[in-house]
């Protein structure tokens, strides 16, 4: 049962301040870290929310003031489109207002428990009542509200209220006082929260002010707004009775037969009466008269049945160039020397959409012998707690990472090495384990999904790193024939005191390769790849190159003239000769998020070859 | 001395005429390891097989090793026609001056000097090479002539002439340097520890035994086995090594016995065939009942790895490497003390000697 169905049914019974008492671990207030990052969290939460609802790009600052012993007034300001007057006291000062039931859609707010429940915590631990300040326009004055919770009524107790003026188009401020403890340098705390969705947030500007004034800001990296998720209406397949029921009585469709195609996606009217006829219920029956029994008919109908998938375009992804550019943002520090992300498709499990977005940081100042940092999204908000039970951290536990470059015993487990994994499931309706939602549920779709995203980012680390190493060994030799070999033949030239050989057949003997070494620069603006091409070898040589492009529309310029540029690479023809050396060079838009070249060849044995891979077709 | 330098050439020559004609330079050297060392029935000492490693210049690692080869050589070569030694510490700073050429630690260049003599069949002294540390001291009735480095001829009888540290073994100990003029012992006892060789010293093992004693300084140094391989070989004198009850000590027995892995290119000329254990024992830890401490993880790999190494495939140290590995003990020589300080030369020593068919 939903947590709000049992929270209702719960409400009549006791008052909500000693249910909140009680359930003090599903609201996140269980501890005074834990309620100090719930705080901050649900306030953060629904003003990125609201910013991108109205389509602007959301400015917040986090401003955390100690007041005594573990008492803080913490409070949170946006530029989102304010609230208007009349609903301001509902939303700060009610338990569950406005949730809703049978639409689906992609928001934060689908975790945690609502503003109002820092409201209550903050009433019950220093007794003092939250402001807000809201403004939803200029032109519009600015109200002011100091609100308490009647917890017997779950009613707004409206202690004050004013009007001002505030010098912003729009916006809202919270601040309130709860008992609670600060604490830096980990990832279960303010900073470690704000930063985690400073990463999958690129388009916002978040400040923090620290209790000892310490000032973070996180920069906004990107103006582009992230695609409005869009309701949609549930699917048959993994419906539930309770639900079902619901929806019959709160239908304004006059008959089960139109009930059925309205209420839901993927049932046509065609459909709608074959479910009708294999449940054997009357389709002319009114909703509200649908009984127990016959909607459990229903629901067993809905399992004979076979349903086009439901819409997936109601999700809203990070984008990988997003998340590829919020990570590099947030591990500059650590100076990382590989970035890989990826973004699946939408499926589906239980007819709910859901989308996985995944990422890699490697190397740089990352520590080497511990485990593996994990960052765990739901539609956009870090998931701090319960990382043990995750489907998120069990499907990086099953996959064998040695293969890919990091250490794991026995290859399972959470591996060891220096490196950052990024994980995102956005979904329309997250199944999180349980109702604190620190944690997504075991479900096989999804758990697959994440597997196959992150082998994907996995394969292209792999590749970054025995790349690393056959250039380590190409840099070997290039000492080798540059510094060694001569200085060798220098030396016995002089002790047998004969004139120096020439050595440019024992160079191409001990190389014995076609050398291709690459670069990338930020230049004018585009991002500018360089490949050289030496000819150690006897032989002259006559292959295909391929260099990788992130999409063919982030082109400017090639040169010399390729083959073939299609969607993803380029190709050209090389002909080189012994001790020849050539040069390819293309320019991208410096979006493309460029940062290290993936080069190809065909027509010569890879063997001969350092600095490329084997082209094995599209 | 044109010798060793015409050896030392014809290496520089090879490597030349490897380059002069397009070949990759490369050096061969007999493998360094114990699965390369062969009994050699004339000498009976362990030298080494035909098994050969190529040092090539077709890696990096293979080329600075050749590139330190020839720019040593070079220095060798040098030295000899300036008529000047160095020590190996020396080598190892000299190359600060070599460029690329330079090594990383004293190890590199020791090997380096081991790598030349054995592809130039010459000994370290001959190629101007000299260790750090001097050899060891020796407390004994036997009179010795060295020449001095005045060129002096100084006899000097190693009870009579020397204080209680006794005569320190120089470098060099080959004829040129040292002769044994008379002797009235009949057995060279090797002790391991210093403590230990005091101990007989000071009990005047030495005289009541009849013995020389050497003091091995632990691994024992070059010139350490060359001196007690000549009292054994000019003066017919049976070698006794005396030691800690532990593999490493084992290993100390092997390389004065059978000659040592690092240098089996001269055991011939280094090892004593005859040479004898007496102790410590694992079977002396539980005769004795000595006090011990017990076997770490390094001890046992090293206890293993003698059980395949082929110098001590034979009853005697199977048995008791198996019986050390079952009791998982080891006992020091000064473990005796337990007993008293008399104990080791009034009680064990004899016995052991009398096991061993010596007569006191």
């Amino acid at each position: 049962m939903p947590i709000a169905e049992e929270l209702a049914k719960k409400q009549r019974q006791i008052s909500i301040a000693e249910f909140f008492e009680r359930n003090k671990q599903i609201l996140g207030f269980d501890n005074l870290t834990k309620a100090m990052i719930t705080s901050v969290k649900e306030a953060v939460d629904n003003a990125l929310d609201a910013c991108e609802e109205a389509g602007i790009l959301p400015d917040i600052i986090v401003k955390i003031e100690e007041e005594g012993e573990n008492e803080y007034k913490i409070s949170i300001e946006d530029n989102g489109p304010g609230i208007v007057k009349s609903q301001i006291p509902h939303v700060f000062a009610r338990l569950l207002y406005g949730s809703r039931f049978h639409s689906l859609k992609q928001s934060r707010g689908q975790q945690g428990i609502g503003i109002s429940a820092v409201v209550l915590y903050a009433q019950l631990t220093t007794g003092k009542p939250i402001t807000v300040i809201s403004k939803i326009g200029s032109g519009f004055p600015a109200h002011k509200y100091k609100l308490l919770i009647d917890t017997k009524r779950n009613m707004p107790n409206i202690v004050s209220e004013e009007i001002l003026h505030w010098d912003k188009k729009s916006g809202t401020l919270v601040e309130f006082h709860i008992k609670g403890k600060y604490v830096k340098n980990r990832k279960q705390s303010v900073y470690g929260y704000l930063r985690s969705t400073a990463i999958v947030n690129p388009h916002a500007f978040i400040k923090l002010i620290e209790p000892d004034g310490n000032e973070i800001i996180f920069e906004r990296i990107s103006d582009k707004l992230p695609k409005q998720p869009r309701e949609i209406k549930p699917h048959p397949n993994g419906i539930e009775l309770g639900t079902l029921l619901k929806m019959l009585k709160e239908t304004k469709a006059k008959r089960l037969s139109s009930f059925l195609s309205k209420e839901f996606s993927s049932i046509s009217s065609q459909k709608a009466k074959e479910i009708l006829k294999i449940a054997g219920v009357d389709g002319n029956l009114p909703p509200y008269e649908v009984s127990v029994e016959k909607a459990k008919k229903i629901i067993d109908a809905f399992k004979k049945i076979k349903f086009i998938a439901p819409p997936t375009d109601c999700l809203s992804p990070i984008g990988k160039n997003l998340i590829k550019r919020g990570l590099r943002k947030e591990t500059m520090q650590l100076s990382p020397e590989f970035i890989s992300t990826d973004m699946r498709s939408p499926s589906v499990f239980s007819g709910i959409p859901f989308l996985v977005e995944t990422g890699i940081v490697y190397g740089g100042n990352l520590p080497r012998d511990s485990k593996v940092e994990i960052l765990r999204f739901a539609n956009k908000v870090p998931l701090l707690y319960q990382e043990g039970n995750c489907v998120i951290t069990e499907a990086i536990k099953n996959i064998d990472w040695r293969r890919y470059g990091l250490e794991q015993k026995g290859g399972r487990g959470v591996p060891y090495g220096p490196a950052i994994i990024l994980v995102h499931v956005a979904s329309v309706n997250v199944p999180f384990l349980s109702e604190s939602k620190e944690a997504i549920a075991h479900i096989e779709e999804i758990e697959h999904e994440i597997r196959l995203s992150l082998q994907q980012c996995a394969r292209k680390m792999r590749i970054h790193l025995s790349k690393k190493a056959k250039k380590a060994k190409a840099k070997d030799k290039f000492l080798l024939i540059t510094k060694i070999l001569p200085a060798i033949a220098e030396k016995v030239s002089s002790i047998v005191g004969k004139p120096k050989p020439s050595l440019d057949e024992i160079i191409t003997q001990i190389m014995n390769i076609v050398w291709i070494e690459d670069a990338i620069e930020e230049d004018n603006g585009s991002v500018k790849s360089i490949i050289n091409i030496t000819n150690y070898r006897k032989t002259r040589h006559s292959f295909n190159l391929f260099a990788e492009i992130p999409g063919k529309e982030f082109l400017e310029n090639i040169s010399p003239e390729p083959e073939r540029i299609e969607e993803n690479y380029i190709m050209w023809h090389v002909d080189i000769n012994p001790k020849e050396k050539k040069s390819f060079v293309f320019r991208l838009k410096k979006e493309s998020e460029l940062d290290e070249n993936n080069l190809y060849i065909d027509g010569l044995n890879p063997v001969y070859v350092i600095g490329a891979e084997k082209w094995e077709g599209e | 001395m044109m010798d060793a330098l015409n050896e030392l050439k014809k290496i520089a020559e090879k490597i030349y005429e490897d380059l002069a004609n397009a070949r990759v330079p490369s050096i061969q050297l007999p493998s360094r390891t114990k699965s390369n060392i062969k009994f050699d029935e004339r000498y009976r000492v362990w030298k080494y097989g035909s098994q050969k490693i190529t040092r090539a210049a077709n890696t990096l690692a293979g080329a600075y090793m050749l590139l330190r080869t020839v720019y040593t050589l070079d220095f060798i070569r040098q030295m000899i026609e300036q008529r000047k030694t160095s020590t190996l510490r020396e080598l190892y700073y000299i190359s600060e001056g070599w460029g690329e050429a330079k090594f990383h630690s004293q190890d590199e260049s020791d090997k380096l000097a081991e790598d030349l003599e054995i592809l130039t069949r010459r000994l370290r002294e001959d190629l101007k090479l000299r260790p750090e540390e001097d050899g060891a001291r020796v407390i004994g009735d036997i009179v010795i002539e060295e020449v001095t480095r005045k060129g002096e001829k100084r006899r000097i009888h190693c009870q009579d002439d020397v204080g209680d540290s006794g005569y320190s073994i120089p470098y060099n100990v080959e004829k040129e340097k040292i002769k044994f003029i008379e002797t009235n012992a009949d057995k060279v006892i090797a002790i391991e520890t210093g403590g230990m060789f005091d101990r007989l010293v000071e009990n005047e093992f030495d005289e009541k035994s009849n013995a020389i004693l050497v003091h091995l300084k632990g691994q024992p140094a070059r010139s350490t086995r060359r001196f007690i391989k000549r009292l054994n070989e000019e003066l017919n004198l049976p070698v006794i090594v005396f030691t800690d009850g532990d593999p490493w000590s084992y290993r100390i027995f092997a390389s004065i016995a059978y000659g040592a892995i690092k240098t089996a290119h001269i055991s011939e000329y280094l090892a004593t065939p005859s040479a004898q254990f007496l102790g410590v024992t694992p079977s002396d830890i539980l005769s004795y009942d000595l006090p011990s401490d017990a076997l770490t993880k390094e001890d046992i790999d090293a206890l293993n790895s003698e059980l395949s190494d082929p110098r001590f495939h034979d009853e005697f140290w199977i048995n008791e490497i198996k019986l050390q590995l079952e009791i998982k003990k080891k006992a020091e020589q000064q473990a005796l003390a337990k007993y008293g300080l008399d104990y080791v030369t009034d009680v064990y020593l004899p016995e052991k000697l009398a096991e061993m068919g010596y007569e006191m």
